[in-house]
This record gives structure tokens, C-alpha cells and sequence, in this order.
């Protein structure tokens, strides 16, 4: 019997529960890209979405990334499409995600008779799996199983007093019920180093801390990148620390349990920083090159959705997890409603308080697990890119709570 | 209207929810200050007078030292405001 005010989820093997029971159709390589949205056309407005990697050589990162996003919770079944002759490593993947019990096929355009021949079968392997899919049993799943994300995008002045520090009281909230909450964007938070680092769960943690803001600096530095300014005195801000306490105040006022990287879930409840910079010099360009990226790469660590903070008006949602649209900006708001999930302008434009607005985006968040969606969802925004990438393992002070876990 | 936004409790300063005008009288935590200039919004505010060397606390943190005496009601920006950070050290050598 469902609980009042539980969530409805689908168990995975692995004993996560998701939110969603979406079908991806996967291309390994941009050859197939076209054959895979084809494939998806008929199923518009249904949970079965389009991912996959542009590039024909192999990378540890985006293989791990999709082995990753095929078995997320928020994912019921998936079809990969090949070409054929691509580098990515697609028995591996194929292996990995049959191992959790999902439904899996492998597609490979050129031993399937070309593009109309592939996208027939592919149709019909869809449609076959949603037919499978409506039957899946669902369970109650309270707010301390899920995994939370926070950034921002298309910032202006009023993300740093309204939408960011609502989204940190919503992050509030979601942590003092046992959730997982995660931020990130460490090139954001030059400045406010030292102060993240009292927040830290212990001290070896704080020099990681300041160890990934550092990390950050340098990489942009090395990429021509690394005039961090003063911030646009004339919004009114002064110091760097002040500037980047605005994106910072999305992530709260709570403990910082660890850092993860891309792919590497939280092993235990609370707050995390998610670090985004690749490890070594710049190999492949900037470490994330729009929105997008980080989106999935929050989802990569088991983000069940994403509370995005916009005060300039951003559209986009995700594949796979549900993005929430926290607009700062009242006017942009006012100028573009059907875009937003949540009006934060109102702190500024209707005295509403941080409490009132976190608490609206606390409701929200736990409403998609009760059969609310997003307006980018409603919108039919499916937005995914991946692209190369290196990162080195996560080291030991990483995540100092591992071993009580 | 309260144009005046607290991001945290221990904050000595306010931002302002919109643009304002010299002489603007505010309530904040039952204390009553005139805003010394016409401001535009997201600008800062004392709220309570802040002494010379004084943590200026947003979001309830410091974001740099108090140049100057800054009596409740006066713009705080560049001109009596400055950073504490030091550069991260070695930024520049790539070290």
C-alpha cells in the first residue's frame, strides 16, 4: 500500500529505485545519430529518449559515461544503435547493461540492411519494450532515496540573491530528509575556496576542496581563460568571494559529505561537490562546453533531477532525468512562463521569502516523483551531449565517510 | 515594500530587491535607516553601522573587509569595501 506523500519508482537489480522508466535509444557514434532519431519519431511525447556519443575513437571517460547513463534508475530499457564499424567499445556496454536485468538490443546498421531497414527495426523493438515496460511493477520511494543535482545557466544579477539562495534553502530541506543533494561548477567558485572548506566533513577533505577550485583555476588558465574578474561591479558586486558565494549559495548551508567525479555515485547520504574539471593539462577543450554537459554529468551520478537556477531565460531539460526551472529574473518570468517551473522573481518582485520559494522547489522536486513533470518535459526537451574527456580516480580524502558507511 | 532582501540571519548588509532612490526609508529588523544614494538593484546595503577593518557578512560569510567606517543606510561597494582572497598561489606558474 502506497504511503501518503511516498513517491512512485521502479526498482532496479542494483536496488536503486528510479523515478522515470525511460526507453533510450543510444547511438555509439554520430553515423548512427540520424538512424536513432528516426527510430524514436512515432514515440513523441512518450518517455523514450535519444543519447548517444559523436565520436569514432574510444575514450575511458565516455564509455564509463555510457555504461553509466544505460543503467541509470531513471532508465527502463535501451537500444543501441551502431553503424558498424565505429571504435566504441559496444560488447562491453551491451554486456554491462544486460548484467542489471534490463531490456537490451544492439542494432548494427550495416549488417541490418541500411537506414530503413534499421529504423523499422528499431520501431519495433521500441514499441515492443513500452508494451513490456507499462507492466512493470512500481514501489514507494521516500525523499532520502534520491539523488538531487543543482546548477546554474543564463545567470544574471538575480541569480546570485534569488534563485541560487532558494535552491541552496530547497537543498537545505532536501538534506535534513536523509537526501542526497550534489553541486558543482568549481570554475564558479574561485574566491569562496577557503569558505567551502570550512564546511567540510573533515580536514582532509577541505585541502580537496580547495584542491578542485585550484585545479579549476589552472585549467582555465591554461586554456587563456584565466582573468576570473571582479564581477560586474556595476550589478553591484564587489569581490570575487561575493561573486562566487552567488553561484555557491545554490549548494546550502549544509556539511560537504565529499567530492565525486563524472559516473561515481555517492556512496552514502548528504551533500557533495561534483568535480567536472578533467584531471591533467587541457586535452580535449573547455571541461564542460554548455549547459548540457553538466546536466548529464550530475545525472551520471545517479541525479534523479536536476534543479536548474536561470535568470536570463533558460529553456532546455535533459534525457533521462527531469530538469526543474528556477527562474531568478521576475521579468524573465513574466516573458517566457511556460519555460519555468518555479518563479523565484517573486523574492524580489512580491516579497516572497527564500523559505517560501525553497520550499516551492522542494514540493516540486518531490512532485515528479508522484506523477508531476517538468515544463521542460512537458516541452518535450530531451537535451543530451557527451564529449571526450580524462579524469584520474577519485583520491582517498575524497570521500572521508566511505568506510562508516 | 521592503526593497530590502537578508540573504542569512548574521548578514550586515541587504541587497536591494529593486532600483531605489537617495533618501529611501527602510524597516530592517525593526530598525529604521535611510538608503544614503539612489541604487540600482543587487546593489548592498549597511544595515547596521559596520566599523573600519569589520567583516561585510552576505550570505552569511565574509566577502571582504570594511575600508572604511560605513554607517547603516550607506552603499557598501568598491569604495569601502575589499577583497581578502589572495590569488590562488600558484595559478600562474601551472603548478
Amino acid at each position: 500500500m502506497t504511503k501518503p506523500g511516498a513517491m512512485h519508482a521502479w526498482r532496479r537489480s542494483d536496488g536503486r529505485k528510479g523515478i522515470r522508466n525511460t526507453v533510450v535509444v543510444t547511438y555509439l557514434v554520430e553515423c548512427a545519430h540520424h538512424v536513432a532519431r528516426q527510430i524514436v519519431r512515432p514515440f513523441e511525447g512518450m518517455d523514450v529518449h535519444v543519447i548517444g556519443f559523436p565520436g569514432c575513437f574510444p575514450n575511458d571517460y565516455s564509455q564509463r559515461m555510457m555504461e553509466t547513463l544505460c543503467t541509470h534508475p531513471n532508465v527502463g530499457g535501451v537500444l543501441l544503435v551502431s553503424l558498424g564499424c565505429e571504435n566504441f567499445r559496444k560488447g562491453q556496454l551491451f554486456r554491462h547493461i544486460e548484467a542489471t536485468g534490463r531490456p537490451v538490443e544492439l542494432l548494427t546498421i550495416q549488417h541490418s540492411g541500411g537506414t530503413e531497414a534499421s529504423v523499422r527495426l528499431g520501431r519495433d523493438w521500441v514499441s515492443k519494450t513500452l508494451s513490456y515496460l507499462i507492466d512493470a511493477p512500481t514501489v514507494d520511494m521516500v525523499p532520502s532515496e534520491l539523488i538531487i543535482g543543482t546548477i546554474c545557466g543564463g545567470s544574471d544579477a538575480t541569480s546570485g540573491i534569488a534563485g541560487n539562495p532558494a535552491a541552496g534553502r530547497a537543498f537545505d530541506m532536501l538534506l535534513a530528509e536523509g537526501a542526497t543533494c550534489i553541486f558543482e561548477e568549481t570554475g564558479e567558485l574561485i574566491g569562496c575556496e577557503h569558505i567551502i572548506a570550512e564546511r567540510a566533513a573533515n580536514p582532509a577533505l577541505a585541502n580537496e576542496l580547495v584542491g578542485s577550485v585550484k585545479k579549476a583555476a589552472r585549467y582555465y588558465a591554461d586554456m587563456g581563460y584565466g582573468s576570473f574578474s571582479q564581477g560586474n561591479a556595476e550589478g553591484g558586486l564587489t569581490t570575487i568571494e561575493e561573486k562566487s558565494m552567488g553561484a555557491y549559495a545554490k549548494s546550502g548551508s549544509a556539511c560537504i559529505q565529499g567530492i565525486v567525479k563524472p559516473c561515481i555515485v555517492p556512496p552514502k547520504q548528504g551533500l557533495y561537490l561534483l568535480d567536472v574539471v578533467p584531471d591533467g593539462p587541457p586535452r580535449f577543450g573547455f571541461p564542460n562546453i554548455n549547459d548540457n554537459a553538466e546536466i548529464i554529468e550530475l545525472i551520471s551520478c545517479g541525479a534523479h533531477a536536476v534543479i536548474f537556477v536561470t535568470g536570463r531565460g533558460s529553456v532546455v531539460g535533459s534525457a533521462i532525468s527531469p530538469v526543474l526551472k528556477v527562474c531568478a529574473n521576475p521579468e524573465t518570468f513574466a516573458r517566457m512562463p511556460e519555460d519555468m517551473d518555479v518563479n523565484a522573481g517573486r523574492i524580489l518582485s512580491e516579497n516572497a521569502s527564500l523559505e517560501d520559494v525553497g520550499t516551492e522547489i522542494r514540493d516540486k522536486v518531490i512532485a515528479l516523483g508522484q506523477a508531476g513533470q517538468t515544463a521542460s518535459e512537458r516541452l518535450g526537451h530531451q537535451e543530451f551531449v557527451l564529449t571526450y574527456k580524462s579524469f584520474d580516480p577519485l583520491g582517498p580524502a575524497c570521500l572521508p565517510n566511505v568506510a562508516a558507511a | 515594500m521592503n526593497e530590502l532582501l537578508i540573504l542569512h540571519s548574521d548578514d550586515n548588509v541587504g541587497v536591494l530587491k529593486n532600483a531605489v532612490e537617495k533618501g529611501v526609508r527602510q524597516v530592517v529588523r525593526d530598525r529604521s535607516l535611510v538608503v544614503s544614494d539612489s541604487l540600482s538593484m543587487g546593489h548592498k546595503v549597511a544595515i547596521r553601522e559596520i566599523r573600519k577593518g569589520e567583516m561585510v557578512l552576505k550570505y552569511g560569510v565574509c566577502i571582504g573587509l570594511a575600508k572604511s567606517e560605513i554607517p547603516a543606510g550607506a552603499h557598501v561597494h568598491l569604495h569601502n569595501l575589499e577583497s581578502r582572497y589572495t590569488q590562488i598561489e600558484d595559478m600562474e606558474t601551472g603548478q
